[in-house]
């Protein structure tokens, strides 16, 4: 009993003194404080020294909170209890997200340096006349190979290149439905936004002929994998391929002419925002081409930013396979929001093609 | 007799060694200067002094402890509850529905837990944050502390509460005098494994979190899409040397006080 | 006969705590599970889940699950039996159990570093000779990582069930003339069978809805219950179809712990 009681003083003093240290940290880191900006974004998906930066200018200390999948964000969001001043969805989360009524509609006129963006960039689909987004970054979907690895006559320029038999147990692909069956899709020549049923069941039936290739259907991991010569091949986005072109120089990467996705990460202000002045503030810092070419060369993907890219260092900017010339940039598709239902149906179908595999 | 076999030494070694070696390795490469978990390239304190200067880090941490404590302490006593309880039904069908009820959360996938106490939340209008983590963590602790007390309490022979009885010991007495400390060893168990439960839990938090607040397992979750940093490796190894230190001085303060007060336990 | 104990209180924070928590919960699945995903009323996700594709998923999943058990008990049995027999046998137990507060995801990386092409486990391998070969992605380092993860929570029940265990009751086996194996098979099986009950419990239901170690160590080549839920409420968002799996997963549990029922509890 005496045991007990001592253990439970002990636990509850702990418990007070952390809370004490925990205060005090969050006061000296100004946490705490009103004046405050709250940012919620992709892990490690901004330069430290920005955010730095932008505190030293306005004196707002900024929160940086994290998310791994735009679905986990749109729940925190959607549910109300939180409040972020500055969310970066993708494209066609940002479409969900403003036609469930989750967004603010954003000033421009407290967006002056909005005019360095590529006008190619401005006024999709998802959000005709860039009402409630902000481009931040774009990729597309490619192949990242490993010269070294792979049989020296072994050409990667197409889709359906990777259906080579020779390529066996040596592909990781993304774990993800519209890639995969929208890579599927452009082998076939057909829309990746496609909702007919008999294209999409031929483009599912296409990928189970490539499973003797695949080595794992897998999600961030594969950066690590690539970079440990584990596969010869990965099916992913650019960004993520740039990154692992850094780590190893035997990777390179290719976006297959027949078309792909292009897709894009945009600032927003979500409804529950607490801070809506600041929050354009902090838009309108982070499209300053200055700022913007940073945050690009450290994050490695590709900045909407037109200004930006003459700051940048012309090895990069001049790279055709992470800026593309606009003839290929035609040929990309943006996600369109295809509704619940459609989706829902692409997911069963990936589902179905993950269990073939066994 | 106590000797054990070279074989079985053997076993247990291998058991351990496997049992350590992800950890290990963890820690070897929190010195690596390479940056990565690949290929050991110099060796640096680099990540190390890091951690020191990142208190958002340092903040979470502080936060999983917190949530771990608390949790382990608030279920460990609804958990004696639950299980003085239990015992107190007489009706076998009641019984085994309330051992049933709870074990349900003890072995449900954490993203129903998950996802169902966030709409729970929702509906009830909680904000996410500290309370929401603190509430989940105490709910799903509470059936583990029941199910490491139940038996101490079920093996104690009734004989031992009549005679306490007969010596005219009132109800309070009973409980304080008799039946907790002979279930403390259940006890203790029971804290201990809520701790282990909540210090290891990431799918319930991730999605009853919110406004910053964070727990080391989401935001390690959240790293993942650039790739984890060697400073949560550098993070792993100082809490595993300090989980050590407290493991062992635990034990040897309970063992003193297991030898001074005698034969009370069996 | 036996009197009252201190009162009925303690029945009422614990009965508010299944009321919330654990009751609340299922009824809300299980009204989840008849929505569709526009939200409207539908029997079609119990319809679809006895399509071939879940049909499939389901047995693999108990498939996969029953190889994890029995691999962590054949291991956690006699890992038990010998940590009874050390002499600081608690902080031992304590020891199995600490690699558990290490975060799952980072042992997860670490195994995706010792088991890759150019792992420890694979330079190890070649000290003896034996070639590199493939190890991540494939059922062997799925069921090794999983019984990893799960066996410090097959180990304790057992453990506390020896340690539990009587010791004479062995000696007097002994003293009858009982070879070891007669003594294990007839005295101590059936006395730590509970414990063994309970061990497969917390391992099995669990190892049904595994995710995220399919994805990481697997490769996506198994595909658990856990993993349609994880996709049905993170990426499809179809909340109905996913409750319906966790509805046949709770039955799945309700049934394993009736067969598993600890009989004697007379007292």
């Amino acid at each position: 009993m005496k045991a007990l009681f001592q253990t439970l003083v002990v636990v509850l003093i702990l418990v007070v003194g952390l809370f004490f240290v925990n205060h005090r940290l969050n006061v000296s880191e100004g946490f705490s404080g009103s004046d405050t900006l709250t940012i919620y974004n992709w892990g490690d998906y901004l330069d430290p020294d920005l955010l730095a930066k932008f505190k030293e200018e306005t004196g707002l200390t900024v929160v940086y909170e994290t998310f791994d999948s735009n679905e986990a964000m749109l729940v925190k969001i959607e549910q109300g209890g939180t409040n972020y001043d500055i969310a970066v969805p993708s494209e066609y989360m940002i479409n969900k997200m403003i036609e469930e009524d989750l967004l603010l509609p954003l000033d421009h006129n407290k967006l002056p340096n909005l005019k360095h963006i590529d006008p190619r960039f401005m006024d999709l689909v998802f959000d005709p006349g860039n009402q409630y987004s902000i481009p931040y970054f774009w990729g597309t979907v490619g192949i990242v190979y490993n010269s070294e690895l792979l049989d020296e006559n072994i050409v990667l320029e197409h889709w359906d290149d990777l259906w080579n038999p020779k390529l066996e147990n040596e592909i990781f692909l993304v774990d993800s439905a519209r890639e995969v069956l929208g890579f599927s899709l452009n082998s076939l020549h057909h829309s990746l936004n496609t909702t007919d049923k008999e294209k999409l069941i031929a483009a599912k039936e296409k990928l189970d002929l490539l499973t003797p290739n695949i080595k794992a259907i897998i999600g961030d991991e594969m950066k690590l994998l690539m970079v440990n010569n584990e596969a010869g091949i990965g099916v992913t986005w650019s960004g993520d391929a740039a990154e692992m072109m850094w780590d190893n120089e035997a990777l390179d990467y290719v976006l297959p002419p027949e078309g792909s996705n292009i897709f894009f990460d945009n600032m927003v202000i979500p409804k529950t925002a607490k801070n809506v002045e600041a929050a354009h503030q902090f838009i309108d810092f982070m499209l300053r081409p200055e700022n913007a070419a940073q945050n690009a060369e450290y994050i490695g993907y590709s900045t909407p930013n037109l200004s930006a890219l003459e700051l940048m260092d012309p090895e990069i900017v001049n790279d055709e396979r992470f800026y593309p010339p606009d003839a290929v940039v035609e040929r990309l598709e943006v996600y369109e929001n295809l509704g619940k239902r459609n989706l829902a149906y692409y997911n069963e179908l990936f589902l179905e093609f993950k269990m073939h595999r066994k | 007799m106590r000797k054990l076999g070279l074989l079985s030494k053997a076993y247990l070694v291998i058991v351990f060694f496997i049992l350590y070696a992800p950890i290990f390795y963890l820690i070897y490469y929190s010195f690596n200067s390479g940056g990565n978990m690949s290929g050991f390239e110099s060796f640096t304190l680099d990540y190390y002094r890091d951690l020191t200067e990142n208190t958002r880090l340092i903040i979470i941490v502080i936060n999983t402890l917190i949530i771990a404590l608390l949790s382990a302490v608030i279920s460990t006593i609804l958990g004696v509850f639950g299980a003085l309880a239990i015992v107190e039904v007489k009706r076998n069908r009641m019984k085994s529905t309330l051992l049933a009820l709870n074990n349900v959360l003890i072995v449900s996938p954490d993203v129903i837990i998950g996802a169902s106490f966030l709409i729970l939340f929702t509906i009830v209008g909680i904000q996410l944050g500290f309370t929401s983590v603190l509430l989940s963590h105490v709910a799903f602790c509470i059936p583990i502390v029941v199910i490491m007390v139940l038996p101490k309490l079920q093996e104690m022979s009734p004989s031992l509460v009549d005679a306490a009885r007969d010596l005219g010991a009132t109800k309070r007495d009973v409980l304080m005098k008799v039946i907790i400390p002979y279930i403390s060893p259940g006890i203790f168990a029971g804290f201990f494994m809520a701790l282990t439960y909540s210090l290891d839990d990431f799918a319930v938090t991730f999605f009853v979190t919110g406004n910053g607040f964070s727990t080391l397992a989401v935001e390690i979750y959240s790293m993942a899409r650039m790739g984890i940093s060697l400073e949560i490796n550098a993070l792993t190894t100082i809490i595993f040397i300090i989980t050590v230190i407290v493991v062992l001085a635990v034990y040897i303060f309970t063992r003193d006080k297991r030898k001074k007060g005698g034969t009370v336990r069996s | 006969m036996r009197q009252k104990k201190p009162g009925k209180i303690f029945l009422v924070p614990y009965v508010v705590w299944i009321a919330i928590f654990v009751v609340a919960p299922i009824v809300l699945v299980l009204y989840y599970s008849f929505l569709d995903i526009d939200g409207n009323f539908t029997l079609s996700n119990y319809v679809n889940f006895f399509t071939p594709v879940y049909l499939k998923m389901t047995f693999s999943s108990f498939y996969y699950a029953f190889l994890i058990t029995l691999f962590c008990l054949l291991i956690a049995y006699p890992t038990a039996y010998l940590l009874t027999k050390l002499k600081h046998s608690r902080l031992w137990l304590m020891l199995i159990i600490l690699p558990t507060w290490i975060n799952l995801l980072l042992k997860a990386y670490a195994f995706i570093g010792i088991f890759g092409t150019y792992g420890a486990a694979n330079a190890f391998l070649q000290v003896f000779g034996i070639e590199p070969k493939q190890i991540l992605f494939t059922d062997f380092s799925f069921i090794f990582v999983a019984v990893y993860i799960f066996i410090p929570f097959m180990i304790l029940p057992i453990y506390n069930a020896l340690e539990k265990m009587n010791p004479t009751l062995l000696d007097a086996s002994r003293d009858l003339g009982a070879s070891s194996l007669r003594t294990f098979q007839k005295v101590i099986v059936p006395l730590t069978l509970d414990g063994v009950k309970s061990g497969v419990q917390v391992v099995f239901i669990p190892a049904l809805s595994l995710f995220m170690l399919t994805r990481l160590i697997a490769g996506n080549r198994v595909i658990t219950l856990g993993t349609a839920i994880e996709q049905h409420f993170l990426v499809t968002q179809d909340w109905g179809m996913g409750a319906t799996i966790a509805v046949f997963l709770i039955l799945a549990m309700a049934i394993i712990m009736f067969v598993t029922k600890n009989r004697k509890r007379g007292y």
